[in-house]
């Protein structure tokens, strides 16, 4: 069908494509009509549905028949469910928190100082959830329907520690009040059920646990797997980094300043990385020299790695033997302390300084140094497990003793009532919670440790930054005036921003919070407060005392490398804890095993008395050793051969990419080759405005059989752009045998040419057009 | 295709014309009176106000590149810009901006420049020096150093960005 051709301007021209449109779905429409009033007459069913089904579908898009309202209901409400999704999309990303602060420390540091903070977010949301779970399913039933504070031995001061129980040096360490709350282990009763909802707390304390760990397991291999899968498509290979870079990377839309800021200080950002991942693969590879640098470099930090390892073990040993002694000078009594902080303080500076030897791109260099003060730290974590067990063991002794004696003093607690009331037959009333003999409860011993550690290094950390951030800065920007070298470009300079020590530092507090949460139930919440505070507070502290580094470089895309961290320190963490679960027996009087063997029993008990029987039976076949053995064996059967599949997708995905750098090689020696360049597609701009210049462009290939005629503008003679030719030199090469119609140049009063044409010659044109833009000679074929 | 509509009216994008330069612009354009806004007027626009570019883009729209824009280049220049303005069109202006000495090539100096302007002179010569050599390295198909519409729009025609950062809003 051929509408009305109006080929003067742009707008006219868009009435007649849609009306054509309409014109041929009405035609389209009026076919199946007639085909189904014909069917009736034809066997085969199968075409009248079909074409029943489309009059139905488009009918009402034509705004007659019966569908109309219907169709019209459903294309609102689609409309409106399009526009809910994306508001609701638009509202979630919003509710991301803090991310302008971060967007704002990426764009003055670099993307790998703002993965830190990525990191930290990420803490923060997991902790988030950790002390929901144990502050909702253990904290609050005890608060709410357990017993109250004074009311039984456990949740009482005892009586010989009440006077200084309140007192402020007492707190700090934890001991006084905050022994006795909700805060440690020892609160918390055995009671098997609990309340009116008859809240089962001792099995909850046991699952709550068990789940902290489970959910952050869970939650740090999924994380895992979504980044392994970004890490495929490796953005770094597109091959035109530096070209999109500088003319696609500014948004136009940036209309107020403070952005505009940022924006600049972005893109000269990430302008800088990718300078840094070029000059690193424009080194002068000396292969031998470096290879030798490198093996002295690991040779040199395994022997430093060897002797902090030696030093801290003798350190230990030499304090368990000073635990004996009473006369201890006061460097003895803190020796293992500040041997520690002494080696965390040299060893990473002089890892980073050997690493220098090694010559490696930053990135790589960054991982090198946190593997390396990893396994420094593996060594604090030794000494401070060590210690503590030796506490708990010695505790376990003491419990024995006590035990033994409470029962005595409970025997003459009766007796002596019996005997100053003389009448045996009254029950006594039960002692006074504050005067039974207590056990030492060795788990809430470990959660104070743990509490007191974690306190120590949140004040630790925040110092260091007060000082050796901020106070830096403000000596090195206000006695710069009045100093004899320039103390901002000399030392001590401001303070880059350390990313490995952070890292590690929270990884590492990650691994302490999860190995105490099982012990001090508020340890999590404290932990919550810490992150959140952190991430303020570093944040303002990296914007205001710290600079970028001097080699800005891209984080990598996966930030797998924290997560593996994070997983290792996550299984190291869950040993100890599984293990006293299993193998130590609970304190006979403080906690929520109270008076069983094992801790595990708990779960033994609900199997059997709460359970159905049969849960009991199948439970006593799954723990057949006939049943797990195989099961095991099954699991690493199909290790293996997901590993397997994975492999194969990696092969095939390097072939794919190989295959795609020949095929752009390929297309663009084509393209350099090959001086005509095929239209596929013109354009269509601007028709309206009589003067400007207007490319006149469109679709060669198109069934627009409505429009035969376009017409060509071209500027006011003596344009550069067109070599000053005028439409009839054009003309001249236009004459061809398969043209549908010619040119017809008219003039008018201003002096412009009009050419129309008909479509295929327009082709040849735009190709000679294109030859003219690109500079190239005209050829003569054309 | 350009096929699609602007989706201002024209007497909004008039009235933004207008209160460009009251005393210039006439409201009644029946006599297609001849008058051109100058082009200090129109980069103070809250639009264009903090691009680096502000100065090429006006002067790519003005008939004699001196950025005085008449009514029609004014709205020319922010239909290109708008978001329905066609890839290809984007890519011809977006060409035009960029090349500052205005000889149809983006040659070395016209990419310092546009370097400059994007980082505010915050790189090293060398940094500049490396940065744009590698850009031609990259975009160069025909090997004479310099970057012709052809190299350029084979370039952003690839770019994943280009459609959503050229674009100005009104």
């Amino acid at each position: 069908e051929k509408a009305s051709s109006d080929s003067n301007s742009g707008s006219e021209e868009e009435d007649s494509m849609s009306e054509g449109e309409m014109a041929r779905l009405m035609e389209e429409v009026e076919e199946k009509k007639k085909l189904i009033a014909t069917m009736r007459n034809k066997p085969w069913r199968m075409k009248r549905r079909d074409a029943q089904q489309f009059v139905d579908k488009f009918e009402g898009a034509l705004g007659k028949g019966k569908g109309r309202k219907w169709f019209a209901y459903k294309v609102m409400m689609t409309k409106k469910w399009i526009k809910f999704q994306r508001d609701f999309d638009n509202f979630k990303t919003s509710c991301i928190p803090w991310e302008r602060k971060i967007k704002e420390v990426e764009s003055h540091f670099g993307s790998s100082v703002a993965s830190y903070f990525i990191f930290l977010r990420w803490m923060y949301g997991m902790n988030l959830v950790l002390f929901g779970f144990t502050f909702g399913l253990v904290v609050i039933p005890e608060v709410l329907m357990g017993l109250p504070y004074g009311s039984i031995p456990r949740k009482t001061v005892p009586r010989p520690e009440q006077d200084t129980a309140q007192d402020y040096s007492v707190l700090m360490d934890f001991n006084g009040y905050c022994k006795y709350s909700v805060l440690f282990y020892g609160y918390y009763n055995d009671q098997r059920t609990i309340g009116l909802l008859k809240f089962r707390l001792p099995l909850s304390y046991l699952l709550v646990g068990i789940g902290n760990f489970g959910y952050s397991l869970m939650l740090v291999i999924r994380t895992m797997a979504k980044n392994a899968d970004v890490g495929g498509g490796d953005g770094d290979e597109s091959e035109f980094t530096f070209a999109w870079k500088m003319f696609t990377s500014w948004d136009y839309l940036i209309g107020n300043a403070e952005t505009a800021d940022n924006k600049y200080a972005s893109i000269t950002t990430s302008f800088k990385e990718s300078i840094v991942d070029e000059q690193e693969n424009q080194k002068d590879e000396n292969i031998h020299l470096r290879r030798f640098l490198r093996v002295l470099a690991n040779f040199m930090i395994t022997c430093s790695l060897g002797g902090s390892g030696y030093l801290i073990y003798f350190v230990v040993k030499r304090s368990q033997e000073f635990a004996n002694r009473d006369d201890l000078s006061w460097y003895e009594k803190n020796e293992l302390e500040i041997i520690m902080s002494l080696l965390g303080l040299v060893c990473p500076p002089l890892f980073e300084t050997i690493a220098e030897l090694e010559d490696y791109h930053p990135r790589i260099a960054l991982k090198w140094q946190l593997g390396r003060i990893f396994a420094l730290f593996l060594g604090n974590l030794y000494t401070f497990l060590f210690a503590l067990f030796d506490e708990v063991n010695s505790k376990l002794e003491e419990e024995q003793d006590i035990k033994n004696n409470s029962i005595w003093i409970m025997k003459e607690y009766y007796a002596n009532f019996s005997r100053l009331t003389n009448d045996t037959e009254a029950t006594p009333p039960p002692m006074n919670p504050a005067d039974v003999i207590r056990g030492p409860c060795w788990e809430t011993a470990v959660g104070i440790e743990f509490v007191k550690l974690t306190v120590s290094d949140i004040q630790v950390t925040y110092l260091t930054i007060l000082i050796g951030d901020f106070a830096r800065a403000m000596i090195v920007r206000f006695l710069n005036y009045c100093w004899c070298w320039d103390l901002e470009a000399g030392f001590p300079s401001y303070g880059e921003f350390d990313i490995s020590g952070n890292v590690l530092g929270l990884v590492f507090n990650q691994g302490m919070i999860w190995m105490g949460a099982f012990y001090a139930p508020g340890l999590v919440g404290i932990n919550v407060l810490r992150l959140l505070s952190s991430m303020y507070y570093q944040c303002w502290a990296v914007m205001a005392t710290n600079v970028p580094h001097e080699r800005v470089f891209k984080a990598s895309k996966s930030n797998n490398f924290y997560m593996g961290l994070l997983l290792l320190v996550l299984f190291l963490s869950l040993l100890p804890v599984v293990y006293t679960i299993m193998s130590l027996p609970p304190s006979f009087d403080c906690g929520p095993f109270s008076g069983r063997l094992k801790m595990f029993d708990v779960i033994m008990e609900t199997i059997d008395l709460d359970l159905p029987a049969f849960m009991g039976t199948l439970f006593s076949y799954a723990a057949n050793p006939g049943l797990i053995i195989p099961a095991v064996l099954l699991m690493v059967l199909a290790i293996y051969y997901l590993n397997a599949v994975s492999e194969a997708y990696k092969n095939s995905n390097n072939e794919l990419k190989k295959k795609m750098q020949l095929v752009r090689r390929d297309s663009k020696r084509a393209a350099v080759e090959s001086s005509s360049l095929s239209a596929e597609k013109l354009l269509f701009i601007n028709p309206g405005s009589s003067r400007h210049c207007s490319l006149f462009v469109f679709h060669p290939g198109s069934r627009r059989r409505e429009e035969p005629e376009e017409q060509y503008r071209q500027h006011q003679p003596g344009d550069e752009r067109l070599g000053g030719l005028t439409a009839e030199q054009i003309l001249h090469p236009a004459s061809s045998s398969s043209s549908t119609k010619g040119w017809s140049v008219k003039s008018d009063n201003n002096g412009s040419t009009y050419a129309t044409l008909g479509e295929k010659v327009v082709e040849r044109v735009y190709k000679f057009l294109k030859c003219l833009e690109s500079g190239k000679n005209v050829q003569k074929r054309h | 295709m350009g096929n699609k509509q602007t989706i201002f009216t024209d007497e909004q994008l008039h009235g933004r014309y207008h209160e460009l330069a009251p005393h210039l612009v006439p409201m009644d354009y029946t006599n297609e009176p001849d008058c051109k806004v100058p082009l200090s007027l129109i980069v103070n626009m809250p639009e264009l106000k903090e691009n680096p570019f502000r100065n090429r883009i006006v002067e790519s729209f003005s008939e004699g590149g001196d950025g005085n824009l008449s009514f029609n280049e004014f709205v020319d220049m922010f239909s290109v810009l708008s978001e329905m303005a066609p890839r290809e069109l984007k890519a011809i202006y977006a060409f035009k901006i960029y090349d500052f000495n205005v000889d149809n090539f983006l040659c070395k100096e016209d990419l310092e420049k546009t370097l400059n302007r994007l980082t505010k002179e915050e790189l090293t010569p060398e940094e500049v020096e490396l940065v744009c050599d590698k850009t031609i390295e990259e975009a160069d198909l025909d090997g004479d150093n310099k970057l012709s519409f052809a190299d350029f729009e084979n370039m952003i025609s690839r770019a994943p960005d280009f459609l959503s950062t050229f674009h100005i809003r009104i």
